[in-house]
């Protein structure tokens, strides 16, 4: 029963770390129907930010933070600045194999300064997050995670639930022309949605990095597990992303605690396949709303 | 100049891809305050002459290459519809265009987007005083509405955005003929309630030039007619070609020439 708990609560802040992985490129994929395949080096960058923050300058840990969070944010305005709009108006395609050649090139970049080695950040996570209980031992990170997944995937439920220019950004989703014939800035609309996945990327890149070590290869290969995640939960949909990256996390943490470690990687795509039989959609996906 | 001007369109030239010339030279004035009407049988041009006023042409890989559109004394063609929008100036596309997965009021609210970060609490109720078969629907989502509600939806939507000039394509375009009522008397309300200067695309000239205050017919890319609405309707050409209404009653034969080649011109 504590291994059953221990796996449970395990599973689901790797669940929340997914989920807001996946939230970045629902976004993008939201906004301008682009699927992007730099995601995990997203992911890196933000990770290798923190690092050159925190031990390379020494600069305090919440001032890093905080940092790097302004940093990637203004990088993904240039990104998309730089790379995307240019390409505004052709065909989606074309915007797709951009961003995987985007991730050779972020990939390159981060060999090219940090290197191929694995790297670690200091230990900064107080020891009281820690949850001890009976056998159960949840490590501070697993508890970071778990509350930052909470605090970040509700900051953006709400923003675009309730604020009006998180609406603007579902409007552009929506129908492009409309909002365009409304005044509504689509190109900013664009760069936002950049900006905004990069910086819950970084966030979800240094949590995987506390947790694994930080490594380019590793962490950019890791980007790739919102692949499952998003199509599980469905493409559009911000929920989806929260349920499916719980789904995947808990998935793999119970086939790695009872089955095996070596199969966890592979069941959440076997699990993929027999939901989407169900589900085309996804779980949370949109259906076509059709009028006759 | 008179100082009543809002629009002026000289003479504009509208080619898309570079290639595809779909106005050639289309001249036409607005005045403040009023509703001026355009009609046209399809592939006539009206909406690529909205689209030009609004901007929303570049999109769709058109432009303005000849003439000039003014529009409170100042040259607009081909500005962005970014800019566009925030002079006031704001569009009802054609085919009712809703965000579907928005609610009715999150679709309403995307009409500020012009203001942004200015309250918008006492807009909505206005736009729900107009529409009041949207308050009922308020949460509902956009996708899931009645074509009725939706063009209200869309109307609505543009009025957030409090418009100087709105520019409204087909508002009837498939619905029953007592909403059309309806509709065109809410657009009418709206023109005096609000002093909103309108621009209507119709098919249904008829409705049209009831509450138009002046009215153009195109064809072929040209404007070919233009008078007050009230004379509009007793011309004996657009009473037969649109109004459906001829005088006679009879049917034409094509024996008789005149006719035809009168018609000619119209379809």
């Amino acid at each position: 029963m504590e291994f059953f708990l221990q796996l449970l609560i395990q599973g689901l802040s790797v669940g929340f770390l997914y989920a807001l992985a996946a939230l970045g490129f629902v976004m993008i994929f939201k906004s301008s129907s682009v699927l992007n395949f730099a995601h995990g080096e997203l992911l890196a960058i933000g990770a290798f930010i923190f690092l050159a923050f925190s031990v390379w300058l020494k600069l305090p840990i919440y001032l890093s933070f905080l940092l790097t969070l302004v940093g990637t944010f203004a990088m993904g305005f240039v990104i998309e600045r730089l790379f995307l709009r240019p390409l505004i108006g052709e065909a989606l395609i074309e915007v797709i194999m951009l961003t995987v050649g985007l991730a050779a090139m972020f990939k390159g970049l981060l060999l090219v300064i940090f290197g191929g080695n694995l790297f670690n950040y200091p230990d900064f996570l107080p020891a009281g997050l820690t949850i001890k209980w009976g056998a159960i031992n949840i490590p501070p990170v697993y508890v970071a995670s778990f509350i930052i997944g909470i605090i970040f995937l509700s900051i953006f439920g709400f923003f675009f639930k309730y604020s009006s220019q998180g609406i603007y950004m579902r409007s552009v989703a929506d129908n492009q022309p409309a909002a365009l014939s409304l005044g509504v800035h689509v190109r900013r609309v664009f760069a936002m949605s950049w900006a905004i996945a990069a910086l819950v990327c970084a966030i979800s890149g240094i949590i995987l990095g506390i947790m694994n070590g930080i490594n380019v290869h590793d962490i950019s290969v890791l980007g790739l597990k919102v692949f499952p995640v998003v199509i599980l939960g469905g493409l559009e949909s911000i929920g989806g992303a929260i349920i499916g990256g719980l789904i995947i996390g808990i998935l793999e943490t119970f086939t790695g605690g009872y089955v095996s470690t070596s199969l966890k990687e592979v069941i959440p795509y076997i699990v993929l396949v027999f939901i989407l039989l169900v589900k085309p959609y996804g779980l949370f996906g949109l259906v076509e709303i059709e009028r006759v | 100049m008179e100082d009543n001007l809002l629009l002026q369109v000289n003479n504009i030239s509208v080619v898309y891809s570079d290639v595809i010339q779909v106005l050639k030279g289309v001249s036409l004035v607005i005045r403040k305050g009023q509703i001026v009407s355009l009609l046209g049988s399809n592939g006539a041009g009206k909406t690529t002459t909205l689209k030009a006023i609004s901007g929303l042409l570049k999109p769709e890989n058109g432009k303005v290459t000849e003439g000039s559109i003014e529009y409170e004394g100042k040259g607009i063609h081909n500005s962005s519809p970014e800019t566009i929008t925030r002079l006031g100036i704001i569009q009802v596309l054609e085919g009712r265009q809703p965000f579907k997965y928005l609610t009715v009021e999150e679709n309403l609210r995307v009409g500020t987007a012009t203001r942004w970060g200015k309250p918008y609490k006492k807009d909505l109720e206005m736009v729900y005083h107009y529409f009041q078969p949207l308050v009922a629907r308020k949460n509902r989502l956009a996708g899931y509405c009645s074509g009725g509600e939706l063009q209200m939806l869309v109307m609505g939507r543009a009025l957030m955005a409090h418009p100087k000039l709105l520019l409204l394509d087909e508002p009837s375009l498939g619905l029953a003929p007592f909403l059309v009522r309806e509709i065109f008397q809410i657009v009418k309300r709206i023109n005096e309630e609000q002093k909103t200067t309108i621009m209507l695309v119709e098919q249904n000239a008829n409705m049209a030039l009831l509450i138009a205050h002046y009215g153009y017919v195109m064809e072929n890319g040209k404007i070919v007619m233009e008078e007050a609405a009230g004379n509009l309707r007793e011309n004996p050409d657009v009473k037969e070609f649109y109004l459906g209404t001829a005088a006679s009653g009879a049917l034409k034969s094509y024996k008789d020439v005149k006719a035809y080649k009168r018609r000619k011109r119209w379809l």
